[in-house]
């Protein structure tokens, strides 16, 4: 299982990524929201030739990034993002970070303000065994990737991915490609929404504006 | 041009004084002209064939060009050892690193204290008021004097930064990267304030004498002294005051009932203040500090510090300190932002750090390995 974004395992970083990195294409400006050490920003920068920038909140991560050369700022997302023109961007990616927005609702409002096109993958909790863990034990699930408990985890808002397909209807934001990714990592479609939201742990998707 | 003074050694650098804008009159932006001009620079490493290598390094208010090795005038070790130097940050394996003394300072560069060629005097107050625009003219002028067309990276703290601002603001198409540190965009009301209080000291000062004080026995020392301890507090933070000092008293037991240094804090400022007059001149307290005052990178941009760098290819490295309230955190966001909706290629980072604005020339490892990681990412070109 994989809900928290501070501690994937090595697999899962390389598969979201990489299911994000396919999905854009070459010279596009992309502005990676809460982009960690620059990992993502760094390949997409060497194989897709994009025009890259970053925020992130920790100095650890924009130290790493700014030795990979990409240009990060550091700040609170949703205080930052607030200072970028319209349609400063290609794509804005939000990569394992809504779960812990203030507002998540106003991020992707904010997410394709600025971009084109939002592309958002997100830790889906109404996967079966974070079902299972609520139903059996009554407890908030704290596993080996979502170790802490509920009042100290930066992750404050979890969603299903059918509360994510609900949320972009409300907003009125058009949903132009969305996968759901199951545990072993391969991609699932999400024509059948009821598995997707039950074997998914990762909801993927694209966003524009309707 | 001619070159007054040389002095080569492996480890210390190479340090000279040329005379520049014989021909070519240096218009400053008050309108008046200096020609000739000197500008005295330091410089260490290799200029490589192609002149791609070249590193600008800026002082701040009251430094020099002596950012390595030891300075002649006062025997101390540079202001930024830690920095500059094989295989530091700023690798001298790597880059040509130059620094000069900025206009209107008092280490060899053409300033108040120096010979004015018209009179054969030193110049005082006849001195034209130059402007941190000035200061990076100058050294554009050294730039061409070595042929360098284009600067790898210019990087300087507090007033350094300023001029690395007015270098990709003025002259972007020859900068590379630019690095400010613990710098601001432009000068606040309360930092003229402070500054307006140091002048005020020195131009108190009986000795001061308008100015012309070089022919005479004594130099307004009490009031330079002064304007140094009332600035050197904005350099630190409240709280490294208080773990440095608190209210702790100077080798005695109790409270003497009088004006005497009581507290270790008078004692330390005095020292400041005593130690600063030494190498210091005091007029050029004056220019320098006005310069600062009359910075706004905005001023030719109706405002505006989007328009200033609009359309850049300077690609920035913002480095701010927690605890700096000198030029805060707050403002160099506000330049980021700006940067940012200018579409200019821009990091920044926020360091935490509890010794206030000085922390840029103290020990920071976070600050080393950050201007060294920013550094590295572009050498392929080189």
């Amino acid at each position: 299982m994989d809900f928290d974004q501070n501690n994937h395992r090595e697999s899962d970083i390389r598969i979201d990524l990489l299911l994000i990195a396919n999905m854009i294409p070459e010279g596009a400006r992309v502005l990676d929201v809460g982009c960690g050490d620059g990992e993502l920003l760094d390949y997409l920068r060497k194989e897709k030739k994009v025009d890259a920038r970053g925020i992130e909140l920790s100095p650890e991560g924009v130290k790493e990034s700014v030795a990979k050369g990409l240009s990060v700022i550091q700040g609170n997302a949703e205080e930052e993002i607030k200072h970028f023109p319209d349609d400063s961007f290609d794509f804005v990616i939000l990569s394992q970070t809504l779960q812990a927005m203030d507002r998540p609702d106003k991020i992707l409002e904010e997410l394709l303000r600025v971009g084109k096109r939002a592309i958002v993958s997100f830790p889906n909790f109404g996967y079966w065994r974070v079902r299972l863990h609520l139903m059996l034990k009554g407890k908030m699930p704290v596993t080996k990737s979502l170790d802490r408990p509920w009042y100290r985890t930066p992750n404050i808002h979890f969603c299903t991915i059918r509360d994510f397909v609900d949320l972009c209807e409300e907003l009125n934001i058009k949903i132009e490609k969305g996968l759901a990714v199951d545990s072993s990592g391969s991609k699932m479609s999400i024509k059948y929404m009821m598995l997707a939201n039950l074997f998914g742990t990762q909801g993927l998707y694209v966003l524009a504006r309707n | 041009m001619d070159t007054e003074e040389q002095q080569i050694s492996v480890d210390e650098g190479f340090a000279e004084v040329v005379t520049l804008g014989e021909k070519d009159p240096l218009l400053l932006s008050s309108g008046e002209i200096l020609s000739p001009f000197k500008v005295a620079y330091k410089s260490w490493g290799v200029l490589n064939k192609d002149k791609t290598n070249a590193i600008l390094v800026c002082h701040a208010l009251t430094g020099d060009q002596y950012a390595r090795g030891k300075n002649p005038l006062t025997g101390k070790e540079g202001w930024w050892p830690k920095v500059i130097g094989p295989g530091l940050p700023i690798d001298t394996n790597k880059f040509f690193v130059i620094c000069t003394n900025v206009l209107g300072s008092c280490s060899g560069s053409s300033g108040p204290m120096e010979i004015n060629p018209a009179t054969n005097k030193p110049y005082g107050l006849d001195f034209p008021v130059i402007t941190i625009a000035d200061m990076v003219s100058a050294q554009v002028r050294l730039i061409d004097h070595f042929g360098i067309d284009k600067l790898y990276s210019v990087i300087g703290g507090s007033m350094g930064g300023m001029q690395v601002l007015h270098w990709a603001v003025d002259h972007g198409e020859r900068v590379k990267t630019a690095i400010p540190i613990a710098s601001t965009w432009r000068h606040s009301a309360q930092n003229i304030a402070f500054h307006e209080v140091g002048r005020q000291a020195i131009m108190a000062d009986p000795n001061w004498q308008n100015g012309r004080y070089y022919e005479k026995e004594s130099r307004p020392h009490a009031g330079l002294s002064v304007a140094r301890m009332a600035a050197h507090i904005t350099y630190m933070s409240e709280r490294s005051l208080t773990s440095k000092f608190g209210r702790n008293l100077q080798d005695r037991e109790k409270l003497t009932f009088g004006f005497d240094a009581d507290f270790q804090i008078e004692s330390y400022l005095r020292y400041q203040g005593i130690s600063f007059v030494d190498r210091f001149d005091a007029n050029s307290y004056l220019y320098i500090t006005r310069a600062t005052d009359y910075y706004d990178i905005t001023a030719g941009f109706g405002g505006s510090l989007t328009n200033a760098f609009e359309g850049t290819s300077v690609k920035f490295c913002i480095i701010s300190f927690t605890s700096d309230w000198l030029y805060t955190t707050q403002e160099n966001r506000e330049l980021v932002r700006a940067l940012n909706a200018a579409g200019a290629q821009v990091s920044f980072v926020e360091i935490d750090m509890d010794k206030g604005h000085d922390s840029f020339l103290l020990d920071c490892p976070e600050m080393f390995n950050i201007i060294e990681g920013f550094l590295a990412a572009e050498t392929e070109s080189l």
